[in-house]
């Protein structure tokens, strides 16, 4: 193993510490990272652009700062490099949400979380795959190119941020950031073995996240500890004027709830098994792995209750009308006039600008993207708005009843991440139906607005891991990270390891 | 295609018009409505923007306290139900100067609803307008298209667009079906939007504008046999920017929908267009299923709260209304009715009062806007606004007549110079030399060769019929340039025909 | 209960401003009415008396003061655009 390769195993909290003793400099991790990045790539393709410049330029700012002590004040990460999916816009790196319809398009303006992350001195490697505009399960539906599952190459690695996952999973980058509209950061987490956060809504700024649902987008961490979710968490968090769905409040206190939570002490900690989130369509191995975790807290003193959420099983038809109609709306700027691509009208077809948006909007978008504006622009039309929409936002009101009911009762809520483990690619591609049913342990969160997390709670049969799902109430995401915490320090105790000791690495190897 | 027209007065004996107007003022805030681009008319193109106001992904709107504000005292000022909780929506639809390709507005739940305006008729009489709603949007960008004739969208090869525009805030002031105005519907319609643009101005929250596009009309229009009958299809005539364009458009409508109905042809929901050339509306496009702009709330916008406070914050600075303003300076400038509304009439009532501001006597100021300014600005095609001459150079022009220094003629012939472009008063007085001649030496020799010139003329005046006089004086103005003093030479020639 | 036609994709097609091929049009019809299927089930959740939720997390907004920040450079925002002319987007004609 060379010096690299353990570098890059270690966890971001480790990086950190390390830079802090100046055993390591940011340089180092950097160039780590982007040399494993080139060796893992033509197996995992995780990344759609890789900024080398410029990540080895954000280092030695940092070193530069660092040798001066000048460091003082900055988050614990500070140093730490960061892979970014490519829904975010990042200034001067070409941005396409993987469409065809932004090929090119350089942004000139950072988003809030990216302005963070270049305050603290963090040097961003690349973006990362997803599908096209992070509409799809699997990341099979992106524009560019296919994302592999760094546990098998013939499955997919969840979507949409497949790309964020399996980067940090097959330690491409130690940590990313995500964007969670019904899952994208959770469920990629649960089939990837890493972890991954969707913060409460409206907790991380949406300005500068490309817009897939307003209403239920939220931008979160990707790490292989829930540790380093927690100091990123921290780093991206807290209250934006420039977003109006921001919360004005500062971020809750997660990075002290997880050091908490390695206690492994959960005494008086009430949990919630969501009743609805299991049975029919969930794969055996998926709900023992999820029991056997429900042991772990058990056994660290949580009180473990059933919980009925009556509503979740609705919520997922109401996302998949609130999700597309909102898709409609947003995605209707990509229309050819101010960035990105533009197609004219074939000869014969006169030369307008309403036909010049038609074709371009024809060519640009991909089959899933078509799919989910032509059901929205249906669901807000006059006539059908109140059947369609009008219901689907009475539903979401149940299913944040249904969270403040049960949070009434017990402190967090759990269940497996996903129903299934990673499923082979082109799978699920020709029915839609199955890949969106999928979704039905993810959406609810995104519903009800509440924080949610996948954390790896061991392999499944066909030896790709499983996610363990904690939910907890609005504004209190910290409430989570503690059993979260202390979950992954029972399993790894019991498994003698991380869960990535049962990885196989070839792209590691010299 | 000329459409049929029936005679206005047959018309509006055979059916009941009802009216409806839909305003859009564009706010004077510093910057846009959602996002903190600083506006200023007629910038290089594309230079006002940011993220937001170019729709670029991943930008958010943020709302612009001032325009609430602004929206608010409108609000105010209309008498309308102020919501605690509005939210904006976005009407979705696809245009190229749209940086998003939907607009944010106010659908269901607007600022302001619910209100009424009481405006002033030629006769004294007042109509009270009911209002439906005032709620707050934002306006597109500007296109302008290139390769047709006259800079038309008709027959243009392409078209160049400049988002600057985008983002500014806009208030749509929608009344309610205006009902009972039957001959007078033209003549409401006028006065209903100048006592909005007044209220407008006296808020200070819009430059109020037509011909900068600042206020701009959509003219809606529908007959009926009685008013007892459910409302007829109506027509909406859009863009109407000016207060004459709106007047000609009610009458206008009335006439070609009365004429269609009497021949049993029926009336299409349509929009239509004013084009001042022909002086008629041109059909435009039938409302269809493309008008189908699904609404919804706005998700990247969270509801607004405008609590009792804020409301009572912006009462407490309420300025004086129009209305109370002119009965004021009605007093003060000791008017009767008449004169007050041929002020207002003239659209001089600002000017006017700056005028007397800035030191001069209402009588004066007042004569200098209606008579002479007037003349020029009807000659000149232009509003008096637009005249190069303020109300102080009139003040100023006033000062000198009050001082002495000139006498009516010389005082035209200054105002005349400043219209000219020729400077201030001041510099106008200097630069052509104007004085009242005071040398009575040359007066009195002017009056001799006036007098000897005119024979007949000085003996009428020694046997004391005073009629003929203005031959002699007009004689010495002539002689002296017009910088004699008009009083001074009556006294010689007095003086010289009973000496 | 929804169900898509040949002529409703379409229309949909136009108000989206998406060419839809016609094998697209075929597909998305069929894929549409399964999903409709579905997901009209959710009219049956909510009675009359439920109140919608347009945002999860209930806030009022903020109000921006009116005070300029520094706009983007005429060149920055032209330098996406796929056309421009004279420091403008270009847009092909407007009227059929």
């Amino acid at each position: 193993m060379t010096n690299a390769t353990e570098l890059v195993k270690l966890s971001a909290a480790e990086m950190a510490a390390k830079l802090k003793a100046k055993e390591v400099s940011s340089r180092e991790l950097t160039e780590a990272h982007l040399a494993v990045i080139e060796k893992a790539e033509p197996t995992v393709d995780a990344f759609l652009k890789v900024a080398f410049e410029s990540a080895l330029a954000e280092a030695d700012a940092f070193d530069a700062k660092n040798a001066k002590g000048e460091t003082e004040g900055l988050p614990e990460l500070a140093g730490v490099p960061i892979a970014i999916k490519d829904m975010i816009v990042t200034k001067g790196i070409e941005t396409t949400a993987a469409s065809k319809i932004l090929e090119g398009w350089v942004p000139p303006y950072d988003a809030t979380v990216i302005s963070k992350i270049k305050a603290a001195g963090m040097p961003i490697l690349g973006k990362t795959n997803l599908d096209e505009f992070a509409q799809g399960s699997s990341t099979e539906h992106s524009a560019y190119k296919t994302t592999k599952n760094p546990w098998d190459a013939e499955r997919v690695p969840g979507g949409s941020g497949g790309g964020s996952a399996s980067a940090v999973g097959a330690f491409e980058a130690p940590i990313a950031l995500g964007t969670d509209t019904g899952g994208s950061i959770r469920q990629p987490g649960a089939f990837t073995g890493t972890v991954g956060v969707k913060p409460t809504y409206g907790g991380v700024s949406r300005f500068g996240a490309i817009a897939m649902a307003s209403s239920l987008d939220q931008i979160g961490p990707v790490s292989r500890t829930v540790l380093d979710s927690a100091l990123l968490h921290e780093v991206i968090g807290g209250h934006d004027k420039r977003d109006s769905t921001s919360i004005p409040r500062e971020v809750p206190p997660v990075v002290a709830a997880a050091r908490e939570g390695l206690k492994m002490d959960l005494t008086g900690l009430k949990v919630g098994l969501v009743k609805e989130l299991s049975g029919d369509g969930f794969q055996a191995d998926v709900e023992a792995r999820f029991n056997e975790s429900v042991k772990l807290l058990e056994g660290m003193g949580a009180e473990v209750v059933e919980v009925s959420c009556p509503h979740f099983p609705a919520a997922l038809g109401a996302y998949y009308i609130i999700m597309p109609s909102e898709v409609s709306s947003n995605l209707a700027r990509y229309d050819g006039m101010r960035y990105g691509l533009r197609v004219m009208p074939p000869a014969g077809v006169p030369q307008t600008a309403a036909n010049m948006m038609a074709y371009t909007r024809e060519a640009g978008f991909g089959d899933e993207v078509k799919r989910r504006i032509i059901l929205g622009t249906y669901a807000l039309s006059a006539g059908y708005y109140d059947a369609w929409y009008g219901s689907a936002q009475k539903v979401r009101t149940l299913v944040i009843e249904d969270f403040k009911n049960a949070f009434e009762k017990v402190d967090v809520l759990v269940s497996p991440t996903a129903p299934t483990t990673a499923f082979k690619f082109g799978e699920k591609t020709a029915d839609p139906i199955t890949m969106y049913l999928g979704d039905v342990t993810t959406i609810p969160a995104n519903m009800g607005g509440v924080p949610a997390m996948s954390i790896p709670a061991g392999l499944g049969d066909d030896g790709m891991p499983v996610g363990f799902q904690f939910f907890a109430p609005q504004m209190q995401d910290e409430k989570m990270y503690k059993p979260a915490a202390a979950l992954e320090a029972a399993l790894e105790n019991q498994w003698g390891g991380p869960i990535w000791n049962k990885l196989n690495t070839p792209w590691l190897a010299d | 295609m000329a459409e049929k027209l029936m005679k206005f007065s047959e018309a509006v004996k055979k059916y009941d018009p009802v009216i409806g107007l839909e305003t859009h003022v564009e706010l004077s805030t510093n910057t846009k409505l959602f996002c903190p681009a600083h506006i200023e008319f007629g910038g290089e193109p594309n230079t006002q923007l940011t993220p937001v106001s170019l729709g670029l992904p991943g930008s958010l709107p943020v709302i612009n306290k001032t325009a609430v504000d602004y929206a608010i005292k409108l609000g105010l000022a209309l008498h309308c139900e102020i919501a605690e909780w509005s939210q904006f929506a976005r009407k979705n639809y696809f245009y190229p100067d749209m940086p998003r390709d939907y607009q944010i507005s106010q659908y269901d739940k607007p600022t302001n609803g619910n209100g009424y305006l009481d405006v002033e008729l030629d006769d004294g009489s007042v109509f009270r307008v009911p209002i439906e709603r005032a709620h707050i949007e934002d306006d597109a960008g500007k296109n302008t298209h290139i390769g047709g004739a006259d800079g038309r969208i008709e027959g243009a090869d392409h078209s160049l667009v400049d988002y600057n525009r985008a983002g500014v805030p806009l208030i749509e002031i929608v009344t309610k079906p205006i009902e009972g105005v039957g001959d007078r519907a033209a003549e409401i319609a006028g006065a209903y939007m100048r006592t909005l643009r007044d209220i407008v101005r006296a808020l200070n929250i819009s430059h109020a504008r037509m011909e900068q596009g600042n206020m701009r009309a959509d003219v809606n229009v529908s007959l009926r046999p009685s008013p007892s009958d459910p409302y007829g299809t109506r027509s909406e005539t859009k863009n109407v920017n000016s207060f004459r364009g709106i007047e000609k458009t009610i009458t206008y409508e009335i006439r070609r929908q009365a004429a269609r109905l009497d021949e049993g042809k029926e009336i299409l929901q349509e929009t239509r267009h004013w084009d001042e050339s022909t002086q008629t509306t041109a059909g435009g496009r039938l409302k269809t299923d493309a008008d189908d702009y699904r609404y919804f709330p706005d998700p990247d916008l969270v509801m607004l709260h405008i609590t009792k406070e804020h409301i009572a914050e912006i009462a407490a600075e309420m300025p004086e209304m129009p209305r109370e303003r002119r009965n004021r300076l009605q007093k003060e400038w000791g008017l009767s009715d008449l004169q007050m509304r041929d002020i207002i009439n003239a659209d001089a009532l600002d000017l006017i009062e700056e005028t007397v501001k800035a030191g001069a006597k209402a009588a004066g100021a007042r004569k200098w806007w209606l008579g002479e300014l007037s003349r020029e600005a009807n000659k000149k095609e232009v509003s008096l606004e637009e005249l190069p001459i303020t109300p102080a150079d009139v003040a100023e022009v006033e000062k000198l007549i009050a001082s002495g220094k000139l006498n009516d003629k010389l005082a035209k012939q200054t105002v005349a110079g400043v219209l000219a472009g020729e400077g201030t008063p001041d510099e106008v007085v200097k630069k052509h030399g104007y004085k009242i001649v005071e040398d009575t030496g040359a007066i009195e020799a002017a009056v001799d060769e006036a007098l000897a010139a005119n024979p007949d003329v000085a003996e009428k005046l020694k046997s004391g019929n005073m009629k003929p006089m203005g031959v002699i004086i007009g004689a010495v103005m002539k002689a002296t340039r017009g910088q004699a003093d008009a009083k001074a030479v009556t006294k010689i020639v007095m003086s010289k025909v009973k000496g | 209960m929804p169900t898509f036609s040949r002529e409703e994709i379409v229309h949909l097609g136009d108000l989206a401003r998406i060419a839809l091929t016609d094998e697209e049009i075929t597909r998305l019809q069929g894929e549409l009415n399964v999903i409709a299927d579905s997901i009209n089930e959710v009219q049956k959740v909510a009675g009359p008396d439920v109140q919608p939720t347009a945002n999860p997390v209930p806030l009022e907004a903020y109000l921006r003061p009116d005070v300029a920040e520094t706009p983007l450079t005429q060149a920055e925002a032209l330098a996406g655009g796929p056309k421009t002319e004279a420091g403008m987007f270009v847009a092909p004609r407007i009227q059929e």
